[in-house]
C-alpha cells in the first residue's frame, strides 16, 4: 500500500513535469492592445488615424499631450516639437529674438556657436526624419497595390489616394526644412524599408530636384482649400511651399528660380480662397482658424491636442517681467523670449504700426545680460485670447492653448511675389499692390505706402510682418545679411555688440552620432 | 515507549548498583557570543537523567553512577552537542559547553536549486546570518546587510519611510538592462519590480522574519540561474518552525524608535535672504520681498515616531513543524503627514511524509501596507523664500501664501510647503501575497535521487487615490479650476512551476561523491493597470477622461538547467552548471540563450601534509568562470513592431473635427540576450580554530551584447534612439572579507568583521561602429534648464562619467564668471572662464571632458561585536571612497539668479552661494566641474548597548528579556558640502533626509 502511494506520487510529479515543460507556446506573447502593421491597415477607418499622427508629428511631440511617450528619445520632449525648434533655429540666431533661458543649447543659438552636440539641432534633425520615416510608411501602406490587395472600395480607396497625397506634402516639407537648415543629408524613400540599414547621402540640389518633382505631382491632387478641410494640406498650400523652394532656389543649388517663384504665388493668389485679415493681431488669437488669410495651419488645442512645444511657447516663453500672463489667456510666464533693440529699429513709426506688438513697460530696449528678462522688449504677438478678447477653451488656467500657428498665411506669399517682381521676375506694378495691400493692413490707411519696390525695404517689410513665423533666418541668408558684417545685432557672432560670423554657419551641422552611424553621410564644412 | 522502559530498567539496576558513591556533573551553557543559554536541557544518554539551565546557563546534576557516559545538550535554536564524559565515584566534575547555532550553515550552504556543502563551494558566496543583521530601526529587509559582505554596494534610496534601496553585486553590468540583482526567497524568484502605491517591493517583506541571506556573486554560482544571475543571486531563507519540540515557543520583539533630522540644508535665514536681495537685487526683486522669517524645512519636517512590533510563535504540532509570525510597522516620515504601516504575517509548515520520504514545504507570506504619502513638492521648501509667511491674511488658497499672478496663483512659481503637505491627500493600499510549496521525495528505491516540485506564486494589488481641493492653489491652477481626484491601481505577479532530480551519494560514505541536478522551471509574470479619468475634487465632473487602453503586459520564462557536483577525496570539488533560457522577449529566433559555468576548488587543509599544523585550520583555493544573461529591465514587446494608439488629449483636427491617432514604435527584430561571462579566483582562509578567517576575491566580469538605447541613423526606424545589442562593458575587482576574534574569553568577546571591495567598471565599446569621435551617451538629466546633461556613457570610461567644462580661477582661486568685471578691464567672456580645450576660440560642447565617476571604486565596512557577561554592545560603519558627485543645489540654487524675480516669485538661495558669489547662472556654468565633488563618506550606521535579563525570576515558567538601545545613523564624516553624500545616480537634488533614530529594542522570549 505504501510503496503504491509512493508510485503513485512520483508518476504525478513526472506526469506535471512533461506536461508544463513541453509548451514553447509559453513564450510567444504579444500587446495585448497594439495592433500590427497588417491589421491596423487592414481596415480603411484606420487611415486617417495614422494620417492625424502624420500632421501631429508637426504640432505635437508623443502620442500622450501634452507630454509622456514622446516621438523622439534622448533630448528633452519639448525639445522635440516641430514648430518650437523650428522658431529657435529660424529665429534665435536672426536681430527678431533673444531667450533668456539656460536650457541646454539655447545659449549658443543666441550666440551663434552652435555645435553638432546642440540639442536643437539634434532636435529638428530627427523630429525631421521622423516624419519622414513615418509619411514613408504611410506611403508605402496606402499604394494602390497595397489597397487593391485589402480589397478596399473605390470609395475608400479615392479618399485614401488623397491622404496618400498628403503624406506626400508633409514628406515634402520636412525635406524642405532639411534642405534649409542642413543642405545634404540622409535621403529615404518609401521604398526603403524599416531597419537597420544605413540610407544614402543626397546632395542639397539633387533633393531640391525631389522636393519640386513631388510637389508639382501632387498640387493639384490634393484638396482645394475650404474651411472644411482646415487642418488639411491643400493645393494652395503645395503652391506655397514651392514658391518658398524657387524663391530661395539660389542659395539651394546656385541658380535663381524667381519666375517660378512668382507663378506659383499666383496660383496660391488667383484662387480666390484667401483675403488678408483686416487685424493683424487676429492671426495669432486663440480663434485664428477663422482667419481668412491662413493657408496651412499647424492646428493646437486646449484640450485635445496639448504639448510644451508649439503656440503653447511661442505663447507662454514670451510672457514675463510685468505682464499679466491672464491677458494672454495662459496661467504663466515663462519669461524666455524678447527681441534685440535692432528689430525694435525696424518700426522708425512704432504705435501707428498695428504690428509694433512690443512689451515695454519694465523693459529696457538694450540686452547686455541674455539671462535677464527685462533686457529686451518683450513680444507678446501669439495670444490664447480670442479676437473678441475671452481666454481659449483652457478658459485661462492652463498652459494649453487653441492658438493654430500659421505655417504658410497669405501676406507672406504677397511679400515673396512683390520680391520676385523687385528682382525683375514679375509684374512691378502688381508686386508693389500686393506690398502696399500689407502696408495698408498694418497702418489701418494707405498714408505708409511705399512708392516703388525696394529689395531692401521688403526684406525689412518681411521682418516687420513674418517675425517669429520662423522664416527670418532664410531671409537673411537669401539677402546675405545672416553672417556678414553688413548688418550686426546684439550677440550676433557671439559679441555682445554683434560681430561677423563664420559663413559655415549658414547651414546647421549634421548631429555628429548620426555621421558616426551612417558613414554615408559628410559633415557640413566648417563643423 | 519500548525504549522507555528499556531505560528505566537499566537506571533502576545502575541505581541499585552503585547507590551511594554517585557523581555530580555541572557547568554553564554558552552560546558561542559567551552568552549564557537558559532553557538547555541536558540528557544522560542511556541514564534517563536530565535537567535544564537557568537563567544563568548553569545545570546541576547529580547522583550519576560512576562510569562512561554520553551527554547530549539541546537548545532549540541550536546545534545539539553530544559530550562524552568519563566520571569517578564521588566525583563533581564541572562541564561547560559552548553550543553552536549555525547549524544550518555549518555544514549545508543553500545554493540555487538545492544545497551544497560549504567546503564543496567552488564559487564566490557572501553568508549572512541573522546575529550579523544591521540592529536598529530598518524597515525592509535589505538593509539588514547594508555593509556586512564584501561586493555588496546596498544604498537606501533616502529617508522616506518604506523607501527602497538601491542594490548592486560587483557593480552594475548593465546600461538599461536591469542592475538589480535576482531576490529569491524560499526558492521563488521575486519580482523586482515595484508597483503603484508602494515604494518598494521588498518593503513588503518583514525583516524579522528572515533566517539568512546567502549572496551568490560569481558566475560560476548564479549560472544555473542563466538568464537571471548576471547582476549575482540573493538567496533569502525565512525562518521556519523546527518541530524538535512540541512545547510552543513565542518571540515578541518590540522596537520605538525616534526619528530626526540629521541635518537641514544651508540656506539663507529670512534675515540674511531680505538684506542680500535689497542691497544685491533689482527694484522688481525688493517689490516681492514679505517680512516674515520662516524656517521653511523646520515648518515641512518633524521628529517622527515608529513602533515595531513582531511576535513569533515556533513549535510543532505532531510531526508538523510551524512558525506564524504577525508583525506591525507604523513608521511616521519626517516629512510632516508622511506614513507607512505595515501588516505581515507569515505562516510556515516544514511537515514530512511518508517515512520522511516526502518533505513539504509550505510558506505563506501575506503583508499589507497602508502609505500616506506626504506630497514630496515640499522637499523643496529649503528654496522657498524666507521672506514670506507660512499663512497669508487672506482666505484664499486654504489661508497659505501663495504667489500670484493677478489673483491667481503664479502657475510656474513654487508653492508654498506647508500648503503642499496640507493641500494634498495620497493614500495607497498595498497587499501582497508571496506563497510557495515544495515537495522534495526521496524515491523509495533509490533513496539518493530526490525529485523537487516547487510551485510559487507573488501576486501584488494595489489602489490608491490623489486628490487636490479646488481651494489650494494647485487645484486652482488646475483644469477648470475644479481641483482634481483620481483614482489608481495596479496589480502585478508572477506564477513560478519548476522541478528537478537530485542525485547526490553522499551517504555512500565514498572518496568520490557526485551530485547532478537536472531541472526546468517556468515562470510568467503580469502587469496591468486600468486607465481611469480625473474627476473634480468633488467627484463630479469628469475633467480628464480615461484613455481608452489599460496598461497591460506580460512576459514568460521557460528555462532548463543542470548541474554536476563532483568531489574527490574531500579535497578537489569540480563544479559545472548549464543552463538554457528561453524569453517571450525576444523573437523567436533569438529567443534562447546558453549559459554554461565551470569551477574547481582545491581544499589544501585537507592534504595530508597540513595535518600536522595547527595554524591553519582551513585554506581552500577556488576558481570559477561563467555566463550568464540579462533580459530584465527591458520592455516585454521591445521587439515587435506595433501601432499602438494615442491619448485622447494627443489628437489632431482637420475641418474642427478631432482624430485620435496610431503611432508605430520603434523596433528591433533582432534583439537578443545581453551575456555576461565572468572569472572569478578566491582563497578562503581560517586560522587558529577560525579565529581568524576570510575570503579574498578577485573578478572580472565582460558584458557583451549590452542591451543599450542608442542612436540609429536618421531615417532607419520609427525612432532615432533604439533598445538594441550595442557594445561591452567590463567590471572588475577584489573583495576582501575578514573576521577576527579579538578576544575570545569566558566571559568577554570582542568580534571584529570587516570587508573591503574595490570595483572599476569600463565601457569598452558602444555603438554598431566603432569610433573614437562617437559623443557618446548623454545622461544624467540635472535641474536649471531644461535638457541640460551632466553624466555620459563613454569608451575606457566608467558608465556615468561626469561630461564638463574646466573651471578657470582668478589668481584669489575664486571660479571665474562669464559677464563678471575682469579687474584688467572690460568683462571676462566664455574663454576666460573655462578652458577652450580643442584651442578653436570659443567655448561649446567640444570643450567638454570626461572626469570620471560617480560610482565609488572603494567600498568598506567594519563591524565590532561585543559582550561582557550579560551585556553586549556593537556597531557597524561603512564607508565608500572615490566617487564623485554633481552638487546641483549648489550650481542651480547657489547664484544670484536663482533668486528669480522676472516670473513673479523668489526662491531662497543656498549658502553656498558665498564661495564664488555669481550672479548669473548660464548653461555653461552648471556644467562646471566646479560643482562635482569628492563623495567619500563614513558613515556609523549604528551603535548599540544592551543587556540580557535572561529569566526573569518573577515571572512563572520560562520568561527571557533581552533589552538594547541603538542608535543610527551616528554620524557622517565627509568633506561633501551637500546635505548628504550618499546619493545613489550620483547627481545631488533635494532628498529626503535619512533621519538619525534612536531605538529601544525589547525581546521576550516565552
Amino acid at each position: 500500500m505504501k510503496t503504491f502511494r509512493k508510485s503513485y506520487f512520483l508518476l504525478a510529479l513526472i506526469g506535471l513535469s512533461i506536461t508544463v515543460a513541453g509548451c514553447k507556446k509559453y513564450l510567444n506573447q504579444t500587446p495585448p492592445y497594439g495592433l500590427n502593421a497588417e491589421a491596423l491597415y487592414s481596415d480603411p477607418d484606420n487611415y486617417i488615424n495614422v494620417l492625424a499622427k502624420l500632421y501631429s508629428g508637426l504640432s505635437l511631440t508623443g502620442i500622450q499631450g501634452p507630454a509622456g511617450n514622446g516621438d523622439i528619445a534622448g533630448i528633452d520632449e519639448g525639445f522635440s516639437a516641430y514648430v518650437r525648434v523650428l522658431w529657435n533655429l529660424q529665429d534665435l540666431p536672426t536681430d527678431v529674438a533673444v531667450c533668456g533661458w539656460n536650457d541646454v543649447g539655447i545659449p549658443e543659438l543666441n550666440r551663434m556657436t552652435w555645435s553638432p552636440e546642440n540639442s536643437l539641432v539634434k532636435g529638428m534633425y530627427f523630429r525631421i526624419y521622423y516624419q519622414l520615416t513615418l509619411c514613408n510608411e504611410f506611403i508605402r501602406q496606402s499604394s494602390e497595390d497595397e489597397m487593391t490587395r485589402r480589397g478596399f472600395s473605390d470609395a475608400d480607396k479615392q479618399r485614401i489616394r488623397i491622404y496618400r497625397n498628403e503624406a506626400r506634402f508633409l514628406r515634402a516639407l520636412s525635406y524642405y526644412h532639411a534642405l534649409d537648415l542642413f543642405g545634404n543629408i540622409p535621403f529615404i524613400t518609401e521604398d526603403d524599408l524599416v531597419g537597420a540599414f544605413q540610407p544614402e547621402r543626397i546632395t542639397r540640389a539633387e533633393l531640391f530636384n525631389y522636393i519640386e518633382t513631388e510637389l508639382l505631382d501632387i498640387e493639384q491632387r490634393l484638396l482645394s482649400p475650404s474651411p472644411a478641410v482646415y487642418g488639411h494640406a491643400t493645393n494652395a498650400a503645395a503652391a506655397t511651399l514651392l514658391a518658398r523652394l524657387y524663391l530661395n532656389a539660389e542659395v539651394y543649388t546656385g541658380s535663381p528660380r524667381y519666375a517660378e517663384a512668382a507663378e506659383a504665388c499666383l496660383r496660391v493668389i488667383n484662387s480666390g480662397a484667401f483675403s488678408l485679415n483686416p487685424s493683424y493681431p487676429n492671426n495669432f488669437k486663440a480663434d485664428n482658424h477663422t482667419s481668412p488669410e491662413t493657408i496651412f495651419p499647424v492646428v493646437y488645442d486646449g484640450q485635445y491636442a496639448q504639448t510644451w512645444g508649439g503656440t503653447t511657447f511661442l505663447i507662454c516663453a514670451s510672457l514675463g517681467g510685468s505682464i499679466a500672463a491672464a491677458d494672454y489667456g495662459v496661467n504663466g510666464k515663462w519669461a524666455g523670449n524678447r527681441v534685440t533693440p535692432m528689430f525694435v529699429d525696424k518700426f522708425p513709426d512704432s504705435t501707428l504700426d498695428s504690428r509694433f506688438l512690443f512689451y515695454r513697460e519694465g523693459q529696457q530696449k538694450e540686452i547686455t545680460n541674455l539671462g535677464t528678462f527685462t533686457h529686451g522688449y518683450a513680444l507678446p504677438k501669439f495670444s490664447n485670447m480670442t479676437s473678441a478678447g475671452f481666454p481659449g477653451s483652457n478658459g485661462g488656467l492652463s498652459a494649453h492653448v487653441d492658438t493654430d500657428f500659421p505655417m504658410f498665411r497669405l501676406a507672406d506669399v504677397y511679400l515673396m511675389y512683390a520680391e520676385c517682381a523687385a528682382r525683375g521676375f514679375a509684374d512691378q506694378g502688381q508686386g508693389l499692390t500686393y506690398l502696399n495691400r500689407i502696408r495698408e493692413r498694418a497702418y489701418g490707411n494707405p498714408t505708409f505706402n511705399f512708392a516703388a519696390l525696394n529689395l531692401q525695404d521688403i526684406l525689412d517689410e518681411r521682418a516687420r510682418e513674418l517675425h517669429w513665423e520662423c522664416v527670418r533666418r532664410t531671409d537673411l541668408i537669401r539677402f546675405n545679411q545672416f553672417v556678414e558684417g553688413t548688418y550686426l545685432w546684439t550677440f550676433k557672432g557671439g559679441a555682445l555688440e554683434g560681430q561677423a560670423a563664420s559663413a559655415h554657419l549658414k547651414l546647421y551641422p549634421i548631429p555628429t552620432s548620426d555621421i558616426v552611424l551612417n558613414p554615408n553621410l559628410e559633415q557640413n564644412p566648417g563643423y | 515507549m519500548k525504549k522507555q522502559i528499556l531505560g528505566f530498567l537499566t537506571l533502576m539496576m545502575v541505581n541499585f548498583l552503585a547507590f551511594s558513591q554517585n557523581a555530580t556533573l555541572k557547568g554553564t551553557v554558552r552560546d558561542t557570543l559567551g552568552t549564557p543559554l537558559f532553557n538547555t536541557k541536558i540528557l544522560i544518554e542511556g541514564l534517563g537523567k536530565g535537567a535544564v539551565t537557568n537563567d544563568l546557563g548553569q545545570y546541576v546534576l547529580t547522583d550519576i553512577p560512576a562510569g562512561q557516559y554520553t551527554v547530549v545538550f539541546r537548545n532549540l535554536e541550536f546545534k545539539a552537542l553530544q559530550k562524552t564524559v568519563v566520571l569517578a565515584s564521588s566525583e563533581v566534575k564541572i562541564l561547560d559547553v559552548t553550543l553552536s547555532n549555525e547549524k544550518e550553515f555549518e555544514e549545508v550552504l543553500i545554493i540555487g536549486y538545492g544545497t551544497t556543502r560549504t567546503t564543496d563551494m567552488t564559487g564566490s558566496a557572501s553568508v549572512i546570518k541573522e546575529e550579523d543583521f544591521l540592529k536598529g530601526n530598518l524597515g525592509s529587509p535589505e538593509q539588514l546587510i547594508m555593509g556586512k559582505a564584501a561586493g555588496v554596494k546596498i544604498n537606501t534610496n533616502d529617508g522616506a519611510p518604506g523607501s527602497g534601496s538601491t542594490i548592486r553585486l560587483r557593480g552594475g553590468t548593465s546600461i538599461n538592462a536591469s542592475n538589480d540583482p535576482l531576490i529569491v526567497v524560499d526558492g521563488v524568484p521575486l519580482d523586482n519590480g515595484g508597483i503603484a502605491g508602494s515604494s518598494n517591493a521588498l518593503a513588503m517583506i518583514n525583516p524579522d522574519d528572515i533566517a539568512s541571506f546567502v549572496i551568490l556573486k560569481d558566475a560560476s554560482a548564479t549560472a544555473i540561474y542563466g538568464s537571471r544571475g548576471a547582476n549575482g543571486v540573493i538567496l533569502i531563507t525565512t525562518k521556519k518552525g523546527t518541530g524538535k519540540e512540541d512545547r510552543l515557543r513565542v518571540n515578541w520583539q518590540s522596537n520605538h524608535s525616534l526619528m530626526s533630522v540629521a541635518r537641514y540644508a544651508d540656506v539663507l535665514t529670512g534675515d540674511d535672504f531680505r538684506r542680500l536681495v535689497s542691497e544685491n537685487g533689482s527694484p522688481a526683486q525688493s517689490d516681492l520681498l514679505g517680512d516674515a522669517n520662516t524656517d521653511w524645512q523646520r515648518e515641512v519636517f518633524r521628529p517622527a515616531y515608529t513602533v515595531d512590533n513582531n511576535i513569533s510563535v515556533t513549535g510543532g504540532i505532531k510531526k508538523l513543524p510551524y512558525r506564524l509570525s504577525y508583525g506591525n510597522r507604523t513608521e511616521n516620515g519626517l516629512l510632516r503627514r508622511d506614513l507607512f504601516i505595515r501588516n505581515s504575517l507569515a505562516l510556515s509548515l516544514t511537515p514530512k511524509f511518508l517515512d520522511n520520504h516526502l518533505e513539504i514545504e509550505f510558506n505563506n507570506r501575506f503583508a499589507q501596507t497602508a502609505n500616506n504619502f506626504a506630497n514630496r513638492g515640499a522637499l523643496g521648501a529649503a528654496y522657498f523664500d524666507p521672506t514670506q509667511p507660512v499663512l497669508s491674511e487672506s482666505d484664499a488658497y486654504g489661508g497659505y501664501f501663495e504667489w500670484l499672478s493677478g489673483s491667481l496663483p503664479n502657475a510656474i512659481a513654487p508653492r508654498n510647503p506647508v500648503g503642499l503637505l496640507n493641500q494634498r491627500e495620497d493614500k495607497s493600499r498595498v497587499i501582497r501575497y508571496i506563497g510557495n510549496l515544495k515537495a522534495t521525495y526521496k524515491l523509495p528505491f533509490f533513496p539518493d535521487i530526490r525529485a523537487t516540485v516547487n510551485l510559487g506564486i507573488d501576486r501584488a494589488q494595489s489602489s490608491g487615490w490623489v486628490a487636490t481641493p479646488n481651494t489650494s492653489a494647485s487645484g486652482a491652477l488646475g483644469i477648470g479650476g475644479l481641483g482634481s481626484y483620481n483614482d489608481y491601481g495596479q496589480n502585478r505577479g508572477n506564477k513560478l512551476f519548476e522541478s528537478y532530480l537530485n542525485y547526490n551519494n553522499a551517504s555512500k560514505k565514498s572518496k568520490h561523491l557526485v551530485d547532478v541536478t537536472l531541472g526546468w522551471t517556468a515562470q510568467d509574470w503580469f502587469t496591468f493597470s486600468p486607465n481611469l479619468p480625473v474627476y473634480s475634487y468633488d467627484q463630479d465632473t469628469i475633467i480628464v477622461p480615461a484613455n481608452p487602453n489599460p496598461f497591460d503586459t506580460r512576459n514568460a520564462l521557460l528555462s532548463y538547467f543542470g548541474r554536476a557536483i563532483y568531489t574527490f577525496d574531500n579535497r578537489f570539488v569540480v563544479n559545472a552548471s548549464i543552463r538554457r533560457d528561453g524569453s517571450s522577449r525576444f523573437s523567436p529566433q533569438t529567443r534562447w540563450g546558453t549559459f554554461p559555468s565551470a569551477a574547481a576548488a582545491w581544499i589544501i587543509t585537507n592534504e595530508k601534509f597540513m595535518e600536522k599544523q595547527k595554524v591553519v585550520n582551513m585554506l581552500k583555493v577556488r576558481a570559477g568562470w561563467g555566463v550568464t544573461g540579462q533580459q530584465d529591465g527591458i520592455g516585454d514587446y521591445a521587439y515587435i513592431g506595433n501601432y499602438y494608439p494615442g491619448a485622447l488629449t494627443a489628437q489632431y483636427a482637420f475641418g474642427g473635427q478631432f482624430y485620435s491617432v496610431f503611432r508605430p514604435d520603434g523596433f528591433d527584430a533582432n534583439l537578443k540576450w545581453e551575456t555576461t561571462s565572468s572569472l572569478n579566483l578566491g582563497v578562503d582562509f581560517g586560522f587558529f580554530n577560525d579565529r581568524i578567517n576570510g575570503t579574498i576575491d578577485v573578478y572580472r566580469k565582460d558584458t557583451r551584447d549590452l542591451l543599450a538605447v542608442v542612436p540609429v541613423s536618421a531615417g532607419s526606424n520609427f525612432t532615432n534612439q533604439i533598445l538594441t545589442n550595442v557594445g561591452s562593458m567590463r567590471n572588475e575587482g577584489i573583495e576582501i572579507t575578514t573576521s577576527f576574534g579579538l578576544i575570545a574569553k569566558k566571559d568577554m568577546r570582542l568580534n571584529l568583521g570587516a570587508n573591503a571591495t574595490y570595483n572599476r567598471n569600463t565601457v569598452l565599446k558602444l555603438s554598431q561602429i566603432e569610433d573614437p569621435n562617437s559623443p557618446g551617451v548623454l545622461v544624467g538629466g540635472i535641474a536649471g534648464g531644461i535638457g541640460n546633461t551632466i553624466q555620459v556613457h563613454q569608451l575606457g570610461f566608467p558608465t556615468f562619467s561626469y561630461f564638463v567644462y574646466e573651471q578657470l580661477y582668478d589668481a584669489n582661486g575664486r571660479p571665474i564668471e562669464v559677464g563678471a568685471a575682469n579687474p584688467n578691464g572690460g568683462v571676462y567672456d566664455d574663454t576666460d572662464a573655462f578652458v577652450d580645450r580643442n584651442g578653436d576660440g570659443i567655448i561649446n560642447i567640444d570643450d567638454r571632458y570626461i572626469f570620471p565617476q560617480a560610482a565609488p571604486l572603494w567600498f568598506l565596512g567594519l563591524s565590532l561585536d561585543f559582550t561582557y557577561k550579560r551585556w553586549f554592545a556593537g556597531l557597524s560603519m561603512r564607508s565608500e571612497l572615490g566617487g564623485y558627485l554633481y552638487n546641483n543645489i549648489h550650481s542651480n540654487n547657489g547664484t544670484f539668479q536663482s533668486v528669480n524675480g522676472p516670473q513673479g516669485f523668489l526662491n531662497n538661495m543656498s549658502t553656498l552661494y558665498f564661495n564664488e558669489e555669481f550672479q548669473t547662472t548660464s548653461e555653461r556654468q552648471l556644467l562646471s566641474d566646479h560643482y562635482i565633488e569628492r563623495a567619500d563618506f563614513l558613515r556609523l550606521d549604528y551603535v548599540n548597548f544592551g543587556y540580557d535579563f535572561g529569566r526573569i525570576k518573577k515571572v512563572k515558567d520560562y520568561v527571557g528579556l533581552r533589552a538594547g538601545i541603538t542608535i543610527s545613523n551616528v554620524l557622517v564624516i565627509t568633506k561633501y558640502q551637500g546635505l548628504d553624500p550618499e546619493i545613489n545616480g550620483g547627481i545631488d537634488n533635494n532628498i529626503y533626509p535619512r533621519p538619525r533614530v534612536f531605538t529601544l529594542n525589547l525581546t521576550f522570549n516565552f
